[in-house]
């Protein structure tokens, strides 16, 4: 079931949550609207589910008109980040729950319902705990029970708002995983709601990237980290360093070096700022390229296998990170204070004409 | 309601230190929260005197006073006329007040937790005011209302309706006096619950009114319950603005409390106990439900998780 958003406006009093938004997700597939908190990415979700109206604009499933239909009889699976299950029932009663209080003339018989929770326990791996309390599980467990407690009604799309963002770490990684492999499975159109990068680029076929209210991107995870189609996307997918550079007749030029800027043929002498994302830089104990910038490293900080370096140079105002394999560290043989030249490997270069958002 | 059995566990864990394998190192090693043994035993008599003082002993005293004179004679007070009527009175007006105030407080938490709305500030302070407001002055304000001289009153006369000195005025002002009970109880808890369950039941295809008896019922039940019996308590032992609205007239318009006194100016001391010690029963029998139906619950839940 595809889900379609036509021109879709809503603000709370001040505040444009969602600003003239359309955006098509196809048929069985995973999507993550990945934004800073703020953006109105919970809020479309929420419009698409039914439990916001929206101020203008259609929502519509595979081309039938649900704006107006009550979110009960929308079929939508929701997942809610802190679980909303229900306190007082056990985890088989949460699971039927949405099969126990359909109208006696399309309601299963007990048999069929106990039958199709028990399946869902047992795809979650939780068939253990029918007769448990929520409050007695893991925060991961709790989740797994929600998402099956939402596919139980068989949703046409499942939404999930921020599923992992209450879980530690290592549970969210093994969690988003598994999330992947049943939706393989079940394949039903899903649409979810992320702030954390990784998880967006790991889990989903497709990123729509949001800002203030609005589509900053939307395409592949690969396309999105390696085509950001502007500074905001380039700053909120992973770090990236700035430099000032002078943009004349296709080339970016950062202090004494240049860059290729092909798309800027035409520009003469034009002011920009070229995005270098960390692991872009090459870093060199001598000046090995003519074209590398001096340096000063400033502070080194090992992370488990990476070392991320802090450089000053003077073709950027702020500190340049860098970061490099701990092997390739170790050979270069630099340390805290010492001198080095950095070359950009690969740059994106904006115009300040072009929407240059914070970051 | 429960924070008397946490704070009785609480001090049977300070008894038993978990570290007990070295009783020197626990005692070295005193969490902050511990208090030393002294302090405890203070604060604990202190606690338990007051008990005896302003709770136990007035209803020892009640009860006493009522069964002084043997079974009989306070049978006879509670089979007298009078009696009879003004129980039966009181618990008419129980039977309307509760669930109108039952249904106010639901819909006011309601309206006040679950949605955002001008004015939201004020409506919190106006349920507040029955508390604040001394209930002479109730019982005035609706003698100005609906009394013979008052702004009502000559329309009621015209429509041959009483309101004061009659049941309906009594009703009115018990109403006002126990509003606040249930909705105060509710509106913190339904607050902090959020509508996270009710919006998953929505979108698992459930009614507004499945939603309502599945999911918020059992959510606020013990606050529920609890306002119920605080209000039908208040509603029962209501005085000030009974007196002023109800005229007195016996057989008729007197409540218990009414009666007591009644009986108390007319130095019926016996009997004045005796209609005491039913209201005294009804209290206690309220809270050992509420005590029952707890113990019930939870048994029923750690039987679940075993």
């Amino acid at each position: 079931m595809s889900i379609e958003i036509d021109r879709v406006n809503k603000r709370f009093r001040d505040f444009v949550a969602v600003d003239d938004v359309s955006l098509t997700f196809r048929e069985g597939e995973l999507t993550a609207l990945l934004g800073p908190s703020g953006s109105g990415k919970t809020t479309l979700l929420r419009i698409i589910a039914g439990l916001e109206q929206p101020d203008t604009g259609r929502i519509r499933f595979h081309g039938e008109d649900t704006t107006d239909l009550h979110v009960s009889k929308r079929g939508v699976g929701f997942v809610f980040q802190h679980y909303a299950l229900f306190k007082h029932m056990t985890v088989f009663q949460n699971v039927a729950y949405g099969l126990t209080v359909r109208p006696r003339a399309t309601r299963p018989t007990k048999d069929e319902i106990k039958q199709k929770v028990m399946r869902l326990l047992e795809l979650v791996q939780l068939d253990w705990t029918a007769h448990r309390y929520p409050h007695q599980l893991s925060g991961g467990q709790r989740q797994r029970i929600a998402l099956a407690r939402a596919l139980a009604v068989e949703p046409k799309v499942l939404l999930l708002d921020e599923p992992f963002g209450a879980l530690d770490a290592k549970v969210r990684a093994e969690l988003r995983r598994w999330l992947r492999r049943l939706h393989d499975d079940i394949h039903v159109t899903s649409v979810f709601v992320t702030h954390d990068q990784e998880e967006a680029l790991e889990v989903s076929d497709r990123v729509v990237v949001m800002n203030k209210g609005r589509v900053e991107q939307d395409g592949s995870p690969e396309e999105v980290y390696d085509h950001p189609a502007n500074p905001f996307v380039y700053r909120f997918l992973g770090n990236v360093n700035l430099f000032e550079a002078r943009v004349h007749q296709g080339s970016a030029h950062i202090g004494g070096i240049a860059l290729p800027a092909p798309e800027y043929a035409d520009q003469r002498n034009e002011h920009g700022h070229a995005y270098v994302r960390p692991h872009e830089i090459e870093v060199f104990a001598r000046q090995e390229h003519a074209d590398a910038l001096p340096a000063k490293v400033e502070l080194v900080s090992v992370v488990g296998p990476a070392v991320r370096l802090e450089l000053h140079t003077d073709a950027s105002d702020a500190l340049v990170h860098a970061e490099l394999p701990k092997h390739r560290y170790r050979a270069l043989g630099l340390s805290q204070g010492s001198d080095a030249w950095i070359r950009p490997l690969h740059s994106r270069v904006f115009l300040p004409d072009e929407r240059v958002l914070n970051g | 309601m429960n924070t008397s059995n946490q704070a009785a566990s609480e001090v049977d864990r300070a008894d038993t230190p978990t570290a007990s394998d070295n009783d020197a190192l626990a005692k070295r090693w005193r969490r902050a929260t511990e208090e030393p043994a002294w302090l405890k035993v203070t604060l604990i008599t202190v606690a338990l005197a007051f008990v005896a003082l302003f709770l136990v002993l007035p209803l020892s005293v009640v009860l006493f006073g009522a069964f002084e004179r043997g079974i009989a004679t306070w049978l006879e007070a509670i089979r007298d006329p009078d009696a009879l009527s003004a129980i039966r009175l009181t618990l008419l007006i129980v039977a309307i007040v509760v669930p109108l105030n039952t249904l106010f407080g639901i819909a006011a938490a309601w309206a006040i937790a679950k949605f955002e709305f001008r004015g939201k500030p004020i409506l919190i302070s106006l349920i507040d005011m029955p508390f604040a407001i001394s209930p002479v002055v109730v019982g005035l304000i609706f003698v100005i209302l609906f009394g013979s001289q008052g702004w009502l009153g000559p329309w009621l006369a015209a429509h041959d309706l009483r309101i004061i000195f009659a049941v309906p005025g009594i009703v009115i002002v018990i109403a006002f006096g126990t509003l606040p009970f249930i909705a105060r109880e509710l509106i913190p808890l339904m607050q902090q619950q959020g509508k996270e369950e009710e919006e998953a039941s929505l979108t698992l295809g459930a009614s507004g009114f499945k939603t309502f008896w599945h999911v918020t019922l059992p959510n606020i039940k013990w606050g529920l319950i609890y306002g119920i019996i605080l209000c039908n308590a208040r509603a029962m032992g209501e005085f000030g603005a009974v007196a002023v609205v109800s005229g007195r007239i016996r057989g008729e318009t007197n409540t218990v409390p009414l009666h007591i006194e009644v009986l108390y100016n007319e130095y019926m001391f016996t009997a004045a106990f005796a209609v005491s010690s039913l209201l005294t029963g009804l209290a206690l029998v309220t809270i050992a439900i509420k005590s029952v139906v707890e113990w019930q619950d939870e048994r029923r839940q750690r039987r679940a998780a075993a």
